[in-house]
């Protein structure tokens, strides 16, 4: 398989010149199958094992590339959602500019008053014959500025208990009644959005899944984002880790004994996550999914905050680059210097699923603990306490 | 190099878990640890039967010719039913050490038929060896304290001015009230004792591989006092609901199985390649998860915990007394400043 696939991207860069246009280029490795090997042909893929796409990667490293930066919520989480759950017709239509980043995804799920408890959420959408219409208010968009298409959870049954009244749509970001607001965050620049949606019409042929069915079709999609978030580099010393070694190696004068024991103490820590991350990878390779993957978000989100706040300390800075408002281009960790990552890593605690509530996934999914009592399982939606 | 466990692993860990659960229980390895600690009926079994004594030994010494990997596994398993038999002390440490003498010796440890222990403090730092015996025409003086397995050795091995010794008869072993019941540890004393040379000694070497394969060990111990507090909280009722579906409890049971996750990834990378960066990284995690699996359980068990009855001590002992074992994480982490680049101040 390894050579079959090295020769198909042979084969393939003698028809396409990497060095001509850069979306002829990634079009046509999309339609190679080149793309994600492991979708199915025609979208992408080969139905090949998910393994062999590092030997494309290397293969096609000197080529023009996607954005994985902006691309990301489309890549990691729109993308395996509409792949499950889509109509041959969804698939055929939104994949391929998914892919080549000629179209950017947002995720239209959390709602002011729907934080972690996401299912609870208010944002209605109303059949309207062979159209939906709907209103209500997103929050924490990252990159809706940017997007064309969004993933959107919506209540379509007000009367049955929360999990069971949504239904998952794409929503066209370009629709009349969809205004997006940025919103300022620590760092001074605004990464993320509300967004207000407001009488906007949504055809039924952009539902994802069955009406109802929203809450399943959701658990996918959040899935796929706590293994986006919580890949943990490949490299021994990189990642975050990389950043603060940087820095500490260049200003030997700053060193002290107390920091040099917590630096080599978070240095262990982030081999051992490192490690835990390769051997994920190995089960899933070798067709074990283990459960570690909920794990590695939280492991990331607690390293990244102790690293970034250990370099603030370290380097005895007291300025910060820029507070000046602007729009970030993409989801960032790194920035331009300690002061944001040490902001930044704030977040990481929060998006994508707090630590808190992966702790009580970890607890109840793969300890087998019991959940707490629910007092809100089996009332209908409308009859919660607000 | 991979992180995972072979299938050969599982059955071997299969053979020894099916046997501890069969032959020597937590209950039973509690009954007998203040009248003598070692069961060295299941011993021979072990060693003999199943062959874990050999699986460090080439096939030409008459040993099995496995890796470190396996050995690593039979470790996980007896760090998890804190065993009280010298497989560390003897078929690991010892045998170590002996490798690169090629002494007839090793066929007799493989078979099981004989069991050594290597004259050192248990408490030794691998990076700073330091050998407290002297030997002048072939006969040994001195006073080794806090030897790990040499009361159940028919031969102690002592390393001496970078050369081994093997002593069969003359020495002094007096084993002292330990912290670890299941892993007492002794004073050694020789006064002239006749001892013979069998080789050169890396004793630093021979440490840090025994510290690489301790990890594992900590892992099962690790892993058991995981286990044990999940079951309990499921079955404890407090305030008319399982303590377990309670968040203070689950979160630190989430927290606790992430860092056993992440203590098993180390542990494979120290077992499966051996370098000192990968022993020194698995040591300063491993040691401490260890020990705070132990406290954990020990806390979340109540009152209970806190009993003779209960067998959590026997791993809360194991576990501290391993933390000291073979370089304290502290110990690792010095080495890592240089192995890895990390300069201390200047």
């Amino acid at each position: 398989m390894d050579v079959t696939i090295k020769e198909r991207v042979a084969a393939f860069l003698a028809e396409h010149d990497p060095d001509g246009d850069r979306l002829e280029f990634l079009r046509a490795r999309f339609d190679a199958g080149l793309a994600w090997v492991w979708f199915p042909q025609g979208l992408g893929g080969l139905g090949a094992p998910r393994e062999l796409q590092q030997v494309v990667e290397r293969e096609l490293a000197g080529t023009p590339q996607i954005n994985s930066g902006v691309q990301g919520i489309g890549l990691g989480m729109a993308a395996p959602t509409i792949l499950t759950f889509g109509t041959e017709d969804q698939k055929r239509r939104f994949l391929r500019p998914l892919w080549t980043g000629e179209e950017i995804w947002c995720q239209l799920f959390s709602e002011p008053g729907a934080g972690s408890d996401l299912a609870t959420l208010a944002t209605r959408a109303v059949r309207d014959g062979d159209e939906w219409v709907v209103d209500g208010q997103k929050v924490w968009t990252s990159g809706a500025h940017h997007a064309r298409w969004a993933i959107l959870v919506a209540r379509t049954d007000p009367d049955v208990p929360k999990h069971r009244g949504l239904t998952y749509f794409v929503c066209d970001m370009h629709a009349p009644g969809v205004e997006v607001r940025p919103l300022r965050q620590i760092t001074g620049e605004a990464e993320f959005n509300e967004v207000f949606l407001t009488g906007v019409r949504l055809p039924d042929d952009l539902r994802l899944g069955e009406v109802g069915d929203g809450w399943r079709v959701a658990q996918t999609t959040l899935m796929n984002e706590r293994v986006a978030i919580g890949g943990a580099p490949v490299r021994r010393g990189g990642g975050m880790v990389g950043v603060v070694l940087d820095a500490w190696r260049a200003r030997p004068e700053l060193r002290t004994h107390d920091l040099h024991q917590r630096l080599l103490s978070l240095w262990v820590e982030s081999e051992v996550t490192r490690l835990s991350g390769a051997r994920l990878r190995e089960q899933l390779a070798a067709g074990q999914p283990g459960p570690e993957g909920s794990g590695l978000k939280l492991s990331f989100a607690r390293l990244n905050q102790a690293l970034t706040g250990f370099e603030m300390e370290f380097g005895r800075e007291l300025g910060y680059d820029d507070w000046t408002f602007r729009r970030s281009e993409d989801v960032d960790f790194y920035g331009r210097g300690p002061g944001y990552r040490y902001l930044r890593a704030k977040g990481n605690s929060i998006e994508g699923g707090t630590s808190e509530i992966l702790r009580n996934i970890i607890s109840e999914r793969v300890l087998g603990l019991p959940s707490e009592p629910r007092v809100d399982k089996d009332v209908p939606w409308k009859d919660l306490p607000r | 190099m991979t992180l995972l466990y072979s299938e050969v692993e599982e059955e071997l860990r299969a053979a020894v878990r099916g046997l501890l659960a069969d032959r020597c229980p937590p209950a039973a390895v509690l009954k007998r640890i203040e009248s003598e600690p070692y069961d060295l009926d299941l011993w021979k079994t072990l060693a003999g039967e199943i062959g874990v004594a050999g699986l460090l030994v080439p096939e030409e010494h008459g040993g099995a010719g496995a890796s470190a990997s396996e050995a690593a596994v039979v470790l996980e398993e007896l760090g998890r039913g804190v065993a009280p038999v010298p497989f560390l002390t003897s078929a690991v440490l010892a045998t170590r050490a002996l490798l690169p003498t090629g002494d007839a010796l090793l066929g007799e440890l493989a078979e099981g038929r004989r069991t050594a222990a290597l004259v050192v403090p248990f408490a030794a730092n691998p990076y700073r060896p330091a050998d407290g015996v002297r030997a002048e025409g072939g006969r040994l003086t001195g006073t080794v304290t806090g030897v790990a397995g040499a009361d159940v050795a028919d031969v102690l091995l002592v390393p001496a001015g970078g050369r081994l010794h093997a002593v069969e008869e003359g020495a002094a072993v007096q084993v002292v009230p330990s912290l670890d019941l299941t892993r007492p540890v002794a004073t050694v004393t020789f006064d002239g004792v006749p001892a013979r040379e069998v080789g050169a000694c890396d004793l630093g070497e021979v440490l840090a591989f025994g510290a690489g394969l301790l990890a594992s060990e900590q892992l099962g111990v690790a892993g058991w006092c995981l286990d044990t507090t999940l079951a309990y909280v499921k079955e404890r009722h407090q305030f008319a609901r399982p303590v377990g579906s309670f968040q203070a409890i689950k979160h630190r049971l989430a927290d606790l199985w992430l860092d056993v996750v992440r203590a098993r990834a180390a542990a494979r990378s120290a077992a499966t390649d051996g370098s000192p960066v990968s022993v020194a990284v698995a040591q300063s995690w491993n040691a401490g998860v260890a020990v705070h699996a132990a406290e954990e359980a020990l806390q979340l068990h109540g009152g209970i915990g806190m009993t003779w009855e209960h067998p959590v001590h026997l791993y809360l002992k194991r576990a501290k007394a391993s933390e000291i074992a073979l370089g304290t994480p502290g110990d690792h982490r010095a080495a890592l400043a240089s192995l890895v680049d990390v300069p201390g101040p200047e």
